[in-house]
C-alpha cells in the first residue's frame, strides 16, 4: 500500500513540479508582494509590511473606474451573451434548411483575430474627419443625431465595449450549446408530445434542465472571461485606457506593471488579490445557486 | 376503445441515391383491434413494428390510410389530441424530475376544462403510482431506481392522463430475463384491471404469445397474420410465421408430395390425400415427434439433452435446411433413442406443409385453418 503511494507520487510528479512553479509560487509571489510597500524590481527591496498597498489601490479613481466598468461589463454582457446565444443555438437547431452554413456564419467571430475585429469595430464606430462612420450614417438615416461612439460620452464608449464584448464571446456559446441541444435524446421530446406539452413548457422543463450543465458552465467561464477582459478595451480604444475611462482590472494591474505610469509590483499584486478575491466569490456564489438548478 | 387501421401505409425516402425507390416500413395494414384487448405487435428488427406504433400514437403520420379511435378518424391528429399513452422502449423518463414529478407531468400539461386542482392531480398521479405498485418511490430520481422500476413508473405516468389507448414499445427489453417474466405478467394484470385497449411491441415471440389476447406477426413493412397466439402457432398461414414462432423453433425440411404421400427426403412420412404432386417444405414442430422403433422418419443421432420431464434429442436428416433437428419427446421414451439412428412416427397436426416457392401454407388431410 505504502509502496504503491510512492509510485503514484512519483508519476505525479512532473505535473506537480510544473504546476508548482509556473502556478502555485507565483500565486504565493504575488500574494507576497501585495503586502511589500514600495518594493522595486531592480533592487529588489521594500520599505515596509502591511495593508498600504490595499489602501492606495482602492483609493486610487483610476482603480475605482476599472472595477466599475469591468463589473458593468460583467452584468451587462454576461447574460445578453449567454441569453442570445441560447436563443440563437435552439433557433439554429430548429432549422434544417441551411444550418451548417448559419452554424458557419456564428462561428467566425471565433477564427477572428481580437484586434482585426476592433480594427472593424473602430470602422463601424469611429467619427474622423471625413465619416461620422458605419452606425452613425445608419443612426442620422433613422434621424437621429451623431454619436462619438470611441471619443465621446461614457455610455457610448461602454456601449461599444459591450456590444463588442457580446459579439466576440458568442460563437464558442453558441457552439457550445448547440452540441448540448442535439446531445438530448429525441425521446424526451416524443413523451412531451404525446403528452401534450406545449412549446415553451418543453423547453422551460426539459430543454433548459437537460442542457443545464452546459449553461451553468458557459455561465462560470463567462464571469471569469469578462472579469479579465483587457484585450478588447484595447483592440477598441488603444494603450491608453485610463485617459478614456475605459480601464478595466486587468487594465489597471498591467498598466501599474508596465505602462507609461508604470513600474508598482507592488500596487498591480495588490490590485490582483483584489481581482482574484471577487473572482472566487462570484464563483462560489455560482456554485451555490447552480446546486439548486444544474442537473447532472 | 376500438381501433381501426384501414390500409395503413407508411413510406420511407430511400437514402440511395441510385435507387429512389422508397423504403415501405409499413405497408397496407388493415386490423380492428377489438375494445380493451391486448395485442402483441410481433416481428423481427425492422419489421416496422415500432413504426405501426408510432402511427398509431401520431409521432409519424402516415403515407396513406386511416387511423380511427372507436368511430373519430384519428389519422390528422397530433398525439396530445388523441387520448394516447405511450411508454419507450427507454421509457423517458425526465431525468431531473422525481418520480412523482414525472408522474404528475402529463396532468400538469392541461388545459381549459381539463385542468385539475393541485390535490386532485396529486391524488391521480397517488393512484396510478399504486397500480404500479412504485407509491413509496414517490420522492426519488429515475437514476436511483432500478430498471424495472423505472419501467413502472413510465407506464404509471402513460396511464395517469386515463388515455383510451396504451401503447408499449419494446417495454420489456431492458430488463433482466427474471424481470421481463415478472413484469409481463404484471403488464397483463394492469391491462386486465384498467381495461386500456393495449398494443405493444415486441421481437421475442414468447412474450407476445404469453400475455397477448391476440398477436400481429408482421414482417417487412406487411402484416403476416394475427390471431389468437395459440391459433396463430398452431395454424401458421406461411413458413416464416411457423419459423417465428415457437421455441425451440419449427424444423423445416425439403420434401415433396408423390402420389398422395407426403415424402421429407426419402422417407414417406404421411398421407397427403387431395393434393398435387409437388416439391414442398415441411415445418415439424419440435413436439411432433414419437420416438417409434418402426417409425417413418429416420434421422441420424446426435445427442440426448435431458431436461427432466422431457427429453430433447438433437438429429440430423440429410433432407434438413437448418443444422440440427431439435425433437422434445417424453423423457420415458428415452430408451429408444439410442443406437446410431432414431425413428420417429409424427403427429400430424403438428406437421406444417409449405409451397415451396411462395413459402404459403398448404393444407393437407383436412388440417384446416380456423
Amino acid at each position: 500500500m505504502e509502496k504503491r503511494n510512492h509510485k503514484a507520487w512519483l508519476y505525479l510528479l512532473p505535473a506537480i513540479l510544473f504546476l508548482g512553479f509556473f502556478m502555485v509560487y507565483p500565486l504565493i509571489d504575488v500574494f507576497i508582494y501585495s503586502f511589500e510597500e514600495g518594493y522595486n524590481f531592480a533592487s529588489q527591496t521594500y520599505f515596509g509590511t502591511g495593508t498600504y498597498n490595499y489602501s492606495y489601490v482602492l483609493r486610487d479613481p483610476y482603480f475605482l473606474q476599472a472595477i466599475k466598468n469591468t463589473f458593468i461589463l460583467v452584468i451587462i454582457t454576461v447574460p445578453v451573451s449567454t441569453g442570445l446565444a441560447l436563443l440563437i443555438s435552439v433557433a439554429l437547431s430548429s432549422v434544417k434548411p441551411l444550418r451548417n452554413l448559419y452554424q458557419t456564419v456564428y462561428f467566425l467571430p471565433y477564427v477572428t483575430n481580437t484586434l482585426a475585429v476592433g480594427l472593424v469595430f473602430m470602422i463601424l464606430f469611429k467619427k474622423t474627419a471625413y465619416t461620422d462612420g458605419m452606425i452613425n450614417l445608419i443612426l442620422n438615416w433613422f434621424g437621429g443625431s451623431s454619436v462619438d461612439f470611441i471619443d465621446g460620452p461614457y455610455w457610448a464608449k461602454m456601449l461599444v465595449l459591450c456590444v463588442y464584448t457580446i459579439w466576440v464571446v458568442m460563437p464558442f456559446k453558441i457552439l457550445i450549446l448547440t452540441s448540448a441541444l442535439a446531445s438530448v435524446n429525441q425521446t424526451y421530446y416524443n413523451a412531451a408530445r404525446v403528452d401534450g406539452t406545449s412549446k415553451l413548457r418543453i423547453f422551460t422543463k426539459i430543454t433548459l434542465p437537460m442542457i443545464s450543465p452546459m449553461l451553468f458552465y458557459l455561465i462560470i467561464t463567462g464571469f471569469i472571461g469578462a472579469f479579465k477582459a483587457y484585450s478588447d478595451a484595447v483592440a477598441l480604444f488603444g494603450t491608453n485606457l485610463n485617459a478614456a475611462e475605459m480601464n478595466t482590472i486587468v487594465g489597471y494591474i498591467y498598466d501599474m506593471l508596465y505602462g507609461d505610469s508604470g513600474g508598482y509590483p507592488s500596487y498591480a499584486s495588490a490590485a490582483a488579490i483584489i481581482l482574484f478575491a471577487i473572482v472566487l466569490t462570484i464563483t462560489c456564489i455560482n456554485l451555490l445557486v447552480s446546486k439548486k438548478h444544474v442537473h447532472y | 376503445m376500438k381501433i381501426v387501421l384501414q390500409n395503413l401505409t407508411k413510406k420511407f425516402p430511400s437514402r440511395n441515391r441510385k435507387s429512389h425507390e422508397d423504403v415501405v416500413a409499413v405497408g397496407d395494414f388493415t386490423f380492428e383491434i377489438p375494445d380493451g384487448k391486448l395485442i402483441g405487435l410481433l416481428g423481427p428488427s425492422g419489421c416496422g413494428k415500432s413504426t405501426t406504433l408510432n402511427l398509431i400514437c401520431g409521432l409519424i403520420k402516415p403515407t396513406s390510410g386511416k387511423i380511427f379511435f372507436g368511430d373519430n378518424d384519428v389519422t390528422e391528429l397530433p398525439p396530445e389530441n388523441r387520448g394516447v399513452g405511450m411508454v419507450f422502449q427507454n421509457y423517458a423518463l425526465y431525468p431531473h424530475l422525481t418520480v412523482k414529478q414525472n408522474i404528475l407531468f402529463p396532468l400538469e400539461n392541461l388545459k381549459g376544462k381539463d385542468k385539475l386542482s393541485k390535490t386532485e392531480m396529486e391524488s391521480r398521479a397517488l393512484e396510478a403510482a399504486r397500480l404500479v405498485q412504485i407509491d413509496d418511490l414517490m420522492e426519488r430520481k429515475p437514476s436511483e431506481l432500478s430498471g424495472g422500476q423505472q419501467q413502472r413508473v413510465a407506464i404509471a405516468r402513460a396511464l395517469v392522463k386515463m388515455p383510451h389507448v396504451l401503447l408499449l414499445d419494446e417495454p420489456l427489453s431492458n430488463l433482466d430475463a427474471r424481470l421481463r417474466l415478472q413484469t409481463r405478467e404484471e403488464i397483463r394484470k394492469i391491462q386486465r384491471k384498467t381495461k386500456i385497449t393495449t398494443i405493444f411491441v415486441t421481437h421475442d415471440q414468447e412474450e407476445a404469445m404469453s400475455i397477448s389476447d391476440m398477436i400481429v406477426v408482421m414482417k417487412d413493412g406487411i402484416v403476416q397474420q394475427i390471431g389468437k397466439p395459440q391459433e396463430v402457432y398452431d395454424n401458421p398461414v406461411n413458413l416464416f410465421v411457423a419459423k417465428f414462432l415457437g421455441t425451440p423453433p419449427i424444423n423445416a425440411f425439403d420434401g415433396k408430395i408423390e402420389n398422395q404421400t407426403l415424402y421429407v427426403g426419402e422417407d414417406a412420412v404421411m398421407d397427403a390425400k387431395g393434393v398435387l404432386d409437388q416439391e414442398v417444405a415441411v415445418g415439424i414442430r419440435p413436439e411432433g415427434f414419437i420416438l417409434q422403433e418402426n417409425g417413418p422418419l429416420c434421422c441420424k443421432l446426435n445427442r440426448v439433452e435431458v431436461m427432466g420431464r422431457d427429453i430433447s434429442i438433437v438429429s440430423t436428416h440429410g433432407a434438413f435446411t437448418g443444422t440440427a433437428i431439435r425433437s422434445i419427446v417424453d423423457a420415458e421414451h428415452s430408451r429408444h433413442a439410442t443406437g446410431e439412428y432414431v425413428h420417429f412416427a409424427l403427429k400430424p397436426k403438428k406437421v406444417l406443409v409449405f409451397n415451396k416457392e411462395t413459402q404459403e401454407r398448404i393444407y393437407i388431410n383436412g388440417n384446416q385453418h380456423t
